[in-house]
């Protein structure tokens, strides 16, 4: 016991000495750097790198398709799955030539752009990009100042997927998981840019909130949203992270519905559960992914090779069908008929440009709103609300 | 040759003549490869930690500004929702460890007082076994008992008495901590509850003092420092924790982990994690200044 005020001593000399670290850490530190990117677009694709590591959503690198990838280039793949966009951004920031190619979604892309993460690509190496979907050819959320930072790939919206057994009569609306009908179990996806969701509900509910564009909120427009957000709370299950968590609340009945993807769907289908999905009457939001390549990429030959092998119309009609979800590709509709009748015209791959312009699809919060007003709410404040809903 | 031998030996004896007459230079060159350790990686991602946390990042394209602010400080105090976070899960610390509190003195003190040999060895074993399967196993298997089609309610059905709904919940969470962190809270108690002499409890006997009485005023204040040392395992295990709050919690079953793990990961935002990763280790230094009170340092 002697011994007792020494030690104590000493433990507390050891507290000062981290403390006095920290403080001088914190005067030392302090300088910046920045990197710009500048690349020359290359005119021909060399031979492959024998690698190729891809930063995509869960689904986008199925062995259907990349097998026969790896076994006609050499080009061996290495997919990381991400659960939202925030997380695609911040693994293409941090990995720096860990990853060569990112499937980035709209909400994603103009961040990787203005951050410097991905370098412009020549699209006169990727033949079938003629073949693609006009709209998709160069969308602004991909090209800008005529350079095109990747390559389209497919679309679709995000859908209100249900248990047929527990959910009577068959849901219409997006009201099913608001109301409080399903409480406890509803499951809707841990992602901020859900509040967009929940905006386009209000903006066909409450006219009189003028919500024109689900991305495009002024604060009162935000906090109505967030307001619906924090109601709806209560009956949430769980917040999805990644789409097999939702297969499996699905499977194990802890939840009867929420919002999806096609390829939950697809998925529960696929093991016999009893599912369905809509499009709501409210319409819904939507995504069009892009294969970017990183401007750090170690391997850029294996990366053209890719997008030139997911953009034909077999690959292109194969993801289609796997994921549930439309090709960019136009010529992928006389695939899809092959590997399953009628699916052309159940994933939309004939569908007019009426149905396009009916998905809300992803992008960015920024502080311009589309009308010239500078009042709207950016992507921090989203993120910033969305923690407040769920936490 | 034979001289060059000799000047090597002579070298060699001079150089340990040297170290044997400066006990510090021997001290030095000894403890300089642990010491460069501590600091260099233990004490330096301290500080780096509390240094990020001062920075900030740019919010379209997620760069790091290398200015020096206490707006993430600011955010933390401000926004109710972090305020919330951080009081669950220093809640979630607290009960959890107070539950295996709880659950390991009788266990302890029945395999080291009660049992014979052979079941204390048996008992010992049991304790330790579920430590060398994975922590992700067992939480997913928690995760197939408590689901809402699970094990756990098809037993009740069976039994009939219905069945509950805590799956992905703040109970579930509680339950699975509890259940995880338990040897390390049983381990130090039980070496705390062994190490008090049969005497002390004979001679309580002998003045006339029940059990509860025995315990009350004799075993327990001499099992605290275990206790203590327990403590602090699951209550700082609880504190860092997200694995598990993102596997069996719900929705509002966030925890700073979790926080700190989505502004790394998804939201890009290093700073902010670091200013919130910094409550716990506040909260850590209370909670050790705390225990050091109760003696857990001489248990340990």
């Amino acid at each position: 016991m002697g011994v007792q005020p020494m030690r104590r001593n000493r433990i507390d000399w050891a507290l000062g000495a981290v403390l006095a670290l920290m403080v001088l850490g914190a005067s030392a530190c302090g300088s910046s750097s920045s990197s710009s990117s500048s690349a020359k677009l290359p005119t021909s694709i060399g031979a492959g790198e024998g690698e190729l590591n891809l930063v995509a959503w869960e689904g986008y690198a199925q062995p259907e398709w990349v097998k026969p990838y790896e076994a006609a280039t050499g080009c061996k793949v290495h997919a990381k799955y991400a659960g939202s966009s925030d997380e695609m951004v911040a693994l293409m920031r941090q990995g720096g030539s860990g990853y060569d190619m990112v499937s980035a979604s709209g909400d994603a892309s103009l961040r990787l752009i203005r951050g410097g993460e991905v370098t412009p690509m020549n699209v006169e190496l990727v033949p079938e990009w003629k073949n693609f979907i006009p709209q998709l050819q160069s969308p602004p959320h991909n090209t800008v100042d005529g350079k095109h930072y990747g390559i389209s790939l497919q679309w679709g919206p995000n859908t209100l997927l249900y248990n047929t057994q527990s959910v009577k009569p068959a849901p219409t609306s997006w009201a099913e998981i608001y109301n409080g009908k399903y409480k406890g179990r509803v499951t809707v996806p841990d992602n901020p840019i859900q509040i967009a969701d929940a905006a386009l509900y209000l903006s066909k509910t409450q006219p009189s909130l003028g919500i024109t564009d689900p991305y495009e909120l002024t604060e009162a427009q935000l906090n109505a949203a967030v307001a619906l957000l924090k109601q709806q709370r209560p009956q949430i299950k769980k917040y999805w992270a990644l789409a097999s968590d939702e297969i499996e609340l699905f499977k194990n009945g802890d939840v009867v519905i929420g919002a999806a993807w096609p390829y939950q769907y697809s998925t529960l289908i696929a093991d016999h559960e009893p599912v369905q999905q809509i499009i709501p009457e409210q319409g819904a939001t939507g995504w069009a992914d892009t294969w970017m390549l990183s401007s750090h990429a170690a391997h850029p030959n294996c990366a053209y090779k890719w997008v030139n092998w997911v953009s034909s119309p077999k690959v292109q009609a194969q993801q289609a069908i796997s994921y549930g979800e439309t090709p960019v590709n136009t010529k992928a509709c006389a695939y899809m008929e092959q590997i399953q009748k009628g699916s052309c015209e159940v994933y939309h791959a004939n569908a007019p440009a009426a149905y396009f312009n009916s998905i809300k699809f992803w992008k960015t919060p920024v502080k311009e709103c589309g009308n010239g007003q500078n009042n709207c709410m950016d992507y921090s404040a989203w993120q910033q609300k969305w923690t407040e809903v769920t936490s | 040759m034979a001289s060059n031998a000799l000047a090597a030996r002579s070298a060699r004896t001079r150089a340990s003549a040297a170290l044997f007459r400066r006990p510090w230079l021997r001290a030095t060159l000894l403890l300089s490869a642990p010491g460069a350790w501590f600091v260099l990686i233990y004490l330096a991602a301290l500080v780096l930690l509390f240094v990020s946390s001062l920075w900030s990042v740019e919010s379209f394209t997620g760069k790091l500004e290398h200015t020096w602010t206490l707006e993430n400080f600011e955010t933390l105090v401000k926004v109710p929702a972090y305020r919330t976070i951080a009081l669950r899960t220093v809640g979630i610390a607290a009960a959890v460890t107070l539950t295996d509190a709880l659950l390991a003195v009788p266990f302890a003190f029945y395999a080291a007082r009660v049992a014979p040999k052979r079941v204390s060895s048996f008992l010992f074993v049991a304790v330790l076994i579920p430590l060398w399967s994975s922590y992700l196993v067992r939480v997913f298997a928690w995760r197939l008992i408590l689901a809402h089609d699970g094990v756990l309610n098809w037993w009740l059905e069976k039994i009939g008495l219905g069945s509950v709904n805590i799956g992905y919940s703040n109970w579930a969470m509680w339950i699975v901590f509890s259940y995880i962190w338990l040897p390390f809270m049983i381990l130090p108690v039980w070496a705390a509850i062994e190490r008090v002499p049969s005497s002390y409890l004979e001679a309580s006997a002998d003045l006339g003092a029940r059990g509860w009485r025995t315990f009350r005023s004799v075993l327990f204040p001499l099992i605290v420092p275990g206790l203590a040392a327990g403590a602090i395992f699951t209550f700082s295990l609880t504190l860092g924790d997200f694995i598990t709050p993102t596997l069996v919690g719900g929705a509002g079953s966030e925890l700073i982990g979790n926080v700190v793990y989505q502004n790394v990961g998804v939201a890009n935002n290093i700073p902010f994690a670091a200013a919130f990763a910094v409550v716990p280790v506040i909260v850590m230094g209370v909670f050790l200044l705390l225990a050091r009170r109760l003696g857990a340092f001489e248990a340990l």
